[in-house]
């Protein structure tokens, strides 16, 4: 919402000072000040010229020559990037020196060889509208005798400060400028009044040329119409059109810039029927039927549901989408005489749901949509809009046609001062929250500690459903009145330490552990192509959205793979070359049977460009140490889904499935159009962190001597080299300390389909040395068992 | 040959003992068991008492100032050894550009780890809730009914599960709010940071999915007050304590009074960082918390939006590129 300064003293005329502490003023009341700017300025160069010649540029097409007279008679030459002008035409002319309100300065140069003495301006280069396409023409508004007078006396344009404010949804009230001066009278404490509107009536009353019946009182709360006569559709004056045009409205003709200027100034929207379209003047105000049709005056036909207010016609034909837009068969026109002035309530929901069905935001509805003023301030615009048009030369019919629907009530009347201080930390008196409330029209009586409290017409907002939101309501009021600055900073402290739960510290551990071992943290979006989940070998399951941005960002992940694919693919073709990868997040799988919201899991994934297999699963291994994960176990698959066939296996943790580790297939790093090798680890770690884990016990470091032996075990490739180190481990007993495979060798001297095994054993026990009998009764009982067990040979 | 000579001798070979090997030679071929010096040994049983007594003691000191010489001379060979290989190993340290590579977290992880720590040094909890949810709380519970003009306001992203609109990519953390307040007893003190998603375009200054940070109190008695000071007290923590806030009336379905908090920038100006509120009654109730006996206050901004005023960043893709240009600069 914009308002000038100016426009708003015409309700308080008190209201002074520096305009820079008026925006902060107004910005602590909540109606933020977006920009604030001074109207009029640097117009002081710009004056009224005339168009004497036109003629093209010799040496570029985008620009003309055009000759001017800027008042002293003499042409003179400017070069020109616009086309919209004639000769003849009076426009606005930016002479040498100006300073231009965007801050450029004018000065005479040449353009391709041609001397340009000036710019003639378009309209949102002085600042007078949005139009920025061509040379604002000023022939209708301006004659010759004004030639060389500043644009600024041309145009009746007074120095002024515009406030551009961000208005929050539940301030309907400060959607006018007299809504915003009321706020800033009450800060400012000056006083703050509607300027007396008497209008001379005449002719035939009102009542007897029109009927209006409300057949849904709900949706419409109160309807007024008034007739005018011997309208004329021209332009109007130049003063409303600045004032339009300084907030943000385009003029369009002397009816339609009178109802938005009333609009602005009162915020009470309003719509004029051509009269003489609507038989008899009858009205009727009602729900559409389903599936009933209406042409709005944009020239759409629309289908209506029955949530949908219409206001029908004597025969019951909808002609007007209540509160958002007009119908195109009543629509006045050029050589429309006599309207039917329209002024409403509408119910806020029903409006809401109708602009958001059709799509049809406008300033109208969304003042509607907020909750407008049933009260006096509709009498209040149509004096006021009565008054502006009868300047024009309209007469307006005595009386008003006033019908009543059920009007917003209170849904509760007291705040209790106790409660409202602790609610806002203050310590403040009844009084003063009498004074405050009072200071914009909340008429409050203070009874011991509860307030009586009449919330005005224009506060639909704060009307309050129930007892501890009107309290609320009330107190936001006196809060923002008193000054959220003035409100004294206290810390509360719960009983409770703060502290990170396990998970998020494990988690912390996890990230900490894969920072360790050299890998970057990345955080790709969690959306993905349709095609995505396929390429990946997995079910095409995805969650989709109903409204993407983009169809390559349309399916919600299920697997973290193709973000790190993607990200990988990303910094091959930035020649970014070995780079490891690591993210924890969400993936969406299907909702569970039963389930609204999908299964959301957070996993963990790494991704090791240009290694093999198994550097991904000593990644697992230091993972499963640094959170003591019990009984860790890898079991081969060869057909698990974009992985490796040879090359890749699922994590078993505790006896459950938990993920899968090895290399992705060549096939899907083709798909995602990454070269080389990836190793990858994928782990359902929210799974794994609420599992068994990090359970250690301590053994003591014994003091005594340990003894080291070598044994390689020649065992078929269909043994896995785990169960191997598993009997191993069992059989040495409890002297094993220490147990690694050394070396896996393939070839020469070995049988077919088998592999020979290195394994390095520590063994010590924690209250003696070893003795050399117990040592190779260990070493015996250990090959006895590989042998027996994996079947298993010891290696010469 | 007289010992006088054969001292001379073995002094002379020790001192030309060019390096420990051959010192060592030099020593056992005067003082071994078969060395010259220990032969004369064995001429001593030839001679007189006295005279024997006499050349003994000429003996031994010959032998230990051999022994003595050799040690010398051992010590000097021994340190012109060392330093022979030291000068040998010499290296220009310049020479050595790699590191030992270490990853980093990403950016905006980095932050909110800062902003959890931050709070839970003020007593909070972290709390954290599903990226996808319902209606019911992302929006109802929130004092946003179907019809309600904020919600609009929201741009958010619906997914084809339930009802049309009825599941949606949360378009923020305060359904972790809700959540939480309808499985826990007040006093509640949390932080929700998450990834939020609205209908935003990626480019420059907007992406689709980014990171929040709110936070919730509900506890007796707690005001608007106790709101600013809280927020205070983190800006503080957070940015420094010469950093200041202030409260601005604004709206929000879900709290009343509402504010926006701006933060004070070096240049004399103020920043808007995020919103936040008394939280509403309704909302209370909507958890099964009576409005009368608790009262709290939430606060929210963006996480993302920190990074980038932190390292100026000009273009937040960079946040979800994933390049390791980017990725290894924090």
């Amino acid at each position: 919402m914009k308002v000038l300064l100016s426009w708003m003293r015409e309700f308080a005329p008190d209201i002074d000072g520096d305009p820079v502490a008026l925006g902060e003023t107004l910005s602590a009341l909540g109606l933020a000040v977006e920009e604030m700017s001074i109207v009029g300025e640097g117009l002081d160069g710009v004056v009224l010229a005339k168009v004497l010649e036109l003629s093209p540029h010799p040496d570029a097409d985008k620009i003309q020559l055009v000759q001017v007279d800027a008042g002293d008679g003499e042409p003179l030459q400017v070069c020109c990037g616009a086309f919209n002008m004639a000769v003849g035409d009076l426009v606005p002319f930016a002479t040498i020196g100006t300073v231009m309100p965007n801050g450029m300065e004018i000065a005479q140069r040449k353009m391709r060889g041609q001397m340009s003495n000036g710019m003639c301006c378009s309209a949102i280069e002085i600042g007078m509208g949005e139009d920025a396409d061509g040379i604002m023409i000023l022939t209708e508004q301006a004659d010759e005798s004004q030639l060389g007078q500043p644009i600024a006396d041309v145009l009746g344009v007074e120095q002024d400060v515009l406030y551009d404010l961000e208005v929050n949804a539940n301030r309907p009230d400060a959607m006018s400028v007299a809504g915003v001066a009321r706020d800033l009278a009450a800060a400012l404490g000056v006083p703050f009044a509607f300027p007396d509107r008497t209008v001379e009536r005449s002719g035939e009353d009102a009542a007897s040329q029109a009927q209006i019946e409300i057949i849904d009182p709900v949706l419409c709360g109160r309807f007024v119409a008034r007739i005018l006569h011997n309208v004329i559709v021209g332009e109007s004056p130049q003063w409303i059109q600045n004032r339009l045009i300084a907030l943000g409205m385009r003029p369009i003709n002397s009816v339609v810039d009178i109802s938005n200027y009333v609009m602005l100034e009162l915020g009470q929207p309003n719509h004029v029927f051509d009269l003489d379209t609507i038989p008899n003047g009858h009205l009727r105000v009602r729900r559409a039927t389903e599936g009933e049709t209406m042409v709005t005056l944009d020239g759409a036909e629309r289908t209506l549901i029955s949530l949908d207010g219409v206001i029908a016609n004597g025969s019951d034909e909808a002609i007007s989408l209540a509160g958002v837009m007009g119908g195109h068969d009543t629509e006045v026109t050029d050589s429309t005489t006599s309207v039917l002035l329209e002024m409403a309530w509408w119910d806020p929901p029903s409006i809401s749901r109708t602009i958001k069905r059709h799509n049809l935001p406008s300033e109208a509805s969304t003042r509607f949509r907020r909750g407008a003023d049933w009260g006096e301030n509709i009498d209040r615009a149509m004096d006021r809009f009565c008054e502006l048009i009868a300047q024009t030369g309209a007469t307006i019919a005595p009386g008003q046609i006033d019908v009543p629907g059920t009007t917003p009530q209170q849904g509760h009347s007291t705040a209790r001062v106790s409660k409202m201080n602790s609610l806002l930390g203050t310590d403040m008196t009844a009084e003063e929250m009498v004074g405050h409330l009072s200071s914009i029209g909340f008429t409050t009586t203070a009874a011991g500690d509860d307030l009586t409290v009449t919330v005005p017409s224009w506060r639909w907002d704060a009307l309050g459903g129930n007892a501890h939101e009107f309290e609320s309501s009330i107190a936001e009021e006196i809060g923002r009145l008193y000054g959220y600055e003035d409100i004294p900073k206290t810390v509360p402290r719960g009983e409770e330490t703060g502290h990170l739960t396990d998970y998020q510290k494990n988690r912390r551990a996890v990230r900490e552990a894969l920072l360790g071992m050299g890998c970057d943290e990345t955080l790709p979006m969690p959306f993905l192509g349709p095609e995505d989940l396929s390429l990946v070998g997995l079910p095409d399951d995805g969650v989709r959205l109903t409204n993407p941005l983009d169809a390559n960002e349309s399916v919600l992940r299920t697997s973290l793979l193709p973000g790190q694919l993607k990200a990988i693919a990303y910094n091959q073709s930035h020649r970014n070359p070995s780079v490891r990868f690591f993210e924890t997040g969400q993936v969406f799988l299907p909702p569970r049977e039963g389930e609204l919201l999908p299964d959301e899991r957070e996993y963990l994934a790494v991704a090791l460009e240009g290694a093999e297999a198994p550097e991904a699963v000593s990644v697992l291994n230091t993972l499963a140490r640094v959170l003591a994960l019990p009984n860790v176990k890898l079991f081969n698959v060869d057909d698990l889904p974009g992985m490796h066939p040879g090359r890749a296996a699922e994590v078993v943790i505790a006896g459950k499935a938990r993920g899968v580790v090895g290399e992705v297939a060549p096939s899907v790093l083709r798909s995602f159009e990454v070269s080389g090798r990836v190793a990858w680890l994928q782990l359902d770690l929210g799974e794994i962190l609420r599992g068994p884990h990090g359970k250690r016990n301590y053994r003591p470091v014994s003091k005594f001597p340990s003894s080291d032996m070598d044994l390689a075990f020649v065992v078929a490739d269909d043994v896995g080299a785990d169960k191997v180190r598993n009997t191993i481990a069992k059989s040495a007993g409890e002297l094993l300390v220490d147990l690694r495979l050394v070396d896996a060798y393939r070839g020469a001297g070995l049988p077919e389909d088998s592999r020979s095994l290195a394994f390095a054993l520590r063994l010590q026990a924690a209250d003696r040395t070893l003795t050399d009998a117990e040592i190779t009764a260990t070493r015996d009982a250990v090959i006895a068992a590989v042998a027996k067990t994996n079947n298993g040979t010891l290696r010469a | 040959m007289d010992l006088d000579t054969l001292l001379q001798e073995a002094t002379d070979a020790v001192a030309a003992a060019p390096d420990l090997e051959s010192l060592a030679v030099v020593e056992r071929g005067f003082l071994g068991k078969k060395g010259s010096l220990t032969a004369q040994k064995k001429l001593l049983g030839s001679l007189e008492p006295d005279a024997r007594k006499a050349a003994g003691q000429a003996l031994n000191d010959a032998m230990a100032t051999v022994a003595q010489t050799a040690t010398e001379r051992r010590t000097t060979l021994a340190a012109s050894a060392e330093a022979e290989q030291l000068a040998g190993e010499r290296l220009d340290l310049t020479e050595t550009m790699d590191e030992l590579q270490r990853g980093r977290a990403h950016l905006v992880t980095q932050a909110r780890d800062r902003l959890e720590d931050v709070f839970v040094g003020m007593g909070f909890t972290v709390a954290e809730g599903p990226e996808v949810e319902s209606a019911w709380y992302n929006f109802e519970a929130l004092n946003i009914p179907e019809w309600h003009p904020a919600r609009g306001s929201f741009d958010t992203i619906f997914v084809e599960l339930g009802e049309p609109e009825q599941v949606m990519l949360r378009s923020h953390t305060s359904p972790v709010q809700i959540r939480t307040m309808e499985n826990q007893k007040p006093p509640i003190y949390i932080v929700a940071p998450g990834r939020t998603f609205r209908t935003d375009t990626a480019d420059a200054t907007h992406l689709p999915a980014f990171n929040q940070i709110e936070g919730l109190v509900v506890d007796r008695n707690i005001s608007l007050g106790d709101l600013a000071g809280t927020i205070e007290s983190f800006v503080h923590a957070f940015f420094g304590g010469e950093v200041e806030t202030r409260l601005r009336p604004s709206y929000f379905p879900f709290t009343e009074p509402s504010a926006e908090f701006d933060i004070s920038t070096p240049d004399g100006g103020w920043l808007e960082l995020g919103g936040c509120g008394v939280v509403n009654p309704n909302v209370l109730a909507n958890c099964g918390i009576d409005p009368e006996e608790w009262q709290g206050f939430a606060f929210g901004f963006g996480i993302d939006r920190l990074a980038v005023m932190r390292y100026q960043l000009d273009d937040i893709r960079e946040l979800v590129n994933n390049d390791v240009r980017f990725l290894r600069q924090f």
